[in-house]
């Protein structure tokens, strides 16, 4: 294992990235790619399916904020997108704005529900984070479904408008749809990326790898963790209003707790602390189950359960870990390499 | 006052429940450090399996009880000894996700084999329907199954503060390190206390299966609730969740019966208290942050 943290954290990271010239310049290319995939991936892929993927990707990218930035483990962020699908819903519905303000307005929701619930979790770390977010989540549940004149309870939000300045190719066929949404994911994206990159992403590292000493340097550590406690539940709202656009309706399956659990699947698949690893996961795993619920297999979660168990088991580092640790050691070997012929 | 009274048997028996599986719990937690995320699911385990065994070979109730409990530990063992034991010496986090991982395999396997419909069951022969105590009509099941926890959780707790093994166990939950430089040997006892974990929540599925719907989803909540009493009780305090266990039955009682539809937010709501005014939860201790 490539990381040489002094740190007591025990989750393995892959090591951050050290920036040279040519790391840099693989970097762009990848972004490149990166982008040029996003934009083909409706030709390939059926374009609600891609939808999904990217709503899903921008999803665990909001939990990797947390869980590999600032090692907290949120077990509860169904909370959020779900909020985010049914407030995109009911302003979309009601207030007939075009989509994306809409999705806008249901991510403000998520992050004003993510201020109290946030400011009770950070008392506690650890795992104890992960049960009092889960537990949070499952009231909202609760709520959503007890609530019936606002939400519909079990029925759901049915007949949410995909309303986007009276352009009917873009409101009734996928197609085009997956083309006026997947700015406001690559919005998320970018969002989430500036957080990482930016002196407070460096606070947030800091302090998921000795919150001990990043509380003896003067920072706030309780402060900083809410911020981007709210910061996530944003993003997770705005992957989850994107979703229920997409799909024209919010059902309560956005605010079960398996929700929660399946986000942190697909993030720890595709590698936590890695950001790009969420998109990767959310395809392998949107896809399979798409795959598999076309075929009439019922029974998803004992594949997706035996999945999340092997990688745990044998496999932490998820696909972009991997593939990272995999290039740094043929890197190092080629630098070794070239050394020793100078 | 009637009213009062039903709520109060209702919320005990629940409360049994809960105080018994966040027992189980607890004690994993304490020697092995894992939050079993499929406790709920092995919960379900004990009641589906109690109803095959009705269903399929005639076992009643009262072979069930002590059959369903050592089948769950030998499956507890099976769990620590081929996933769990893996990831011990890793951040405790990944044993959270492994046992997650581990519940969706079991709740879509329970729904793949026997349908999402519930199965049937009956109250054990002998405590069918009600008897009269101090005016009021009183389930017979329900103040079996309220004593029945009540006696179970004495008996742990006996069991954990007047015998050996008890002594060895609190030890260890206390501080594996110490433990281990005074030389009990602490991996010893890993295997046996996940199993054991593990019974008590098959033990509470068995009990909940005369009254409750028995189907793969019926451990869904319950694994909520559960991690919200041992919030409120104190993660590492065996007294914390059994208190917490019995509380969040009444309140979840008290709730159905005077708040109505809202009543399950109150547990909630509860913890957010709890949260807010003792973070460690009512019998924990502040963890080192």
């Amino acid at each position: 294992m490539s990381q040489q943290m002094t740190s007591k954290v025990e989750l393995e990271l892959p090591a951050g990235p050290v920036v040279t010239e040519r790391r840099a310049s693989l970097r762009w290319l990848m972004l490149a790619v990166g982008l040029v995939v996003v934009l083909a991936l409706p030709w390939f892929v059926y374009p609600p399916v891609a939808m999904d993927i990217a709503a899903w990707g921008l999803f665990a990218i909001s939990v990797d904020l947390l869980l590999g930035y600032t090692g907290l483990l949120s077990f509860g962020h169904a909370a959020f997108w779900g909020t985010s699908a049914y407030a995109t819903g009911l302003i979309a519905i009601h207030v007939g704005l075009p989509f994306p303000v809409a999705v806008i307005g249901g991510a403000v929701v998520a992050m004003v529900i993510a201020v109290p619930t946030g400011y009770l979790a950070v008392r506690r770390t650890g795992i104890y984070f992960a049960m009092v977010t889960l537990a949070f989540a499952q009231m909202l549940y609760f709520i959503a479904n007890q609530w019936r004149d606002v939400t519909g309870g079990e029925n759901g939000l049915q007949g949410i408008p995909k309303s986007f300045f009276g352009i009917e190719l873009v409101e009734t066929d996928s197609f085009y749809f997956y083309y006026a949404a997947i700015p406001l994911i690559l919005l998320g994206v970018l969002i989430a990326w500036r957080i990482v990159n930016s002196p407070f992403g460096r606070v947030l590292v800091a302090i998921r790898d000795n919150p001990a000493r990043a509380r003896a340097l003067g920072y706030d550590v309780e402060r900083y963790k809410i911020l981007v406690f709210v910061l996530s539940a944003g993003l997770a709202g705005l992957a989850g209003g994107v979703f229920s656009i997409s799909h024209g309706f919010a059902s309560l399956q956005e605010l079960v707790w398996t929700t929660s659990g399946k986000v942190v699947l697909i993030t720890v698949l595709g590698g936590i602390g890695t950001l790009w690893g969420g998109p990767l996961g959310a395809a392998v795993v949107v896809l399979l189950e798409d795959k598999l619920a076309s075929s009439g297999f019922n029974g998803i979660g004992i594949i997706t359960g035996t999945i999340f168990v092997v990688i745990v088991l044998a496999f932490r580092h998820g696909i972009w870990g991997t593939a990272r640790n995999g290039v740094n050691a043929w890197l190092h070997r080629r630098r070794v390499k070239s050394g020793q012929s100078m | 006052m009637s009213a009062f009274i039903q709520y109060t048997l209702q919320g005990l028996a629940n409360g049994g429940f809960y105080a018994l599986s966040a027992l189980g719990l607890a004690v994993i937690f304490g020697v092995l450090g894992v939050v079993n995320f499929s406790h709920g699911a092995c919960y379900m385990l004990g009641a589906v399996i109690s109803a095959v065994l009705l269903d399929q070979l005639g076992l009643g109730f009262w072979v069930a009880l002590p059959l369903v409990t050592v089948l769950m530990f030998g499956f507890g063992v099976l769990m620590e000894r081929l996933l769990v034991r893996w990831l011990l010496k890793l951040d405790p986090l990944y044993n959270f996700l492994l046992t997650f991982g581990v519940t969706l395999f079991l709740v879509d396997f329970v729904k793949r084999r026997y349908g999402v419909s519930s199965l049937p069951y009956q109250v054990p022969a002998g405590l069918e329907g009600r008897v009269e105590i101090a005016g009021v009509g009183l389930s017979k099941y329900l103040i079996f199954a309220a004593l029945f926890s009540v006696l179970v959780c004495v008996g742990v707790w006996m069991l954990l503060t007047k015998t050996r093994i008890g002594m060895i166990v609190r030890a260890s939950t206390e501080n594996a390190e110490r433990s281990r430089a005074l030389g009990i040997n602490v991996g010893r006892w890993v295997t046996p206390v996940f199993g054991f974990g593990i019974a008590l929540a098959g033990l509470a599925g068995v009990l909940a299966a005369p009254f409750r719907a028995i189907n793969a989803d019926m451990g869904s909540t319950f694994i909520i609730i559960l991690f919200a009493v041992v919030v409120i009780g104190g993660l590492g305090s065996i007294l914390g969740a059994v208190v917490a266990g019995f509380l969040v039955g009444l309140v979840e009682a008290y709730g159905q019966g005077y708040a109505g539809q809202f009543s399950q937010v109150l547990i909630f709501v509860l913890m957010a208290a709890v949260v807010l005014v003792r973070p460690a939860g009512l019998f924990g201790r502040e963890e080192a942050a």
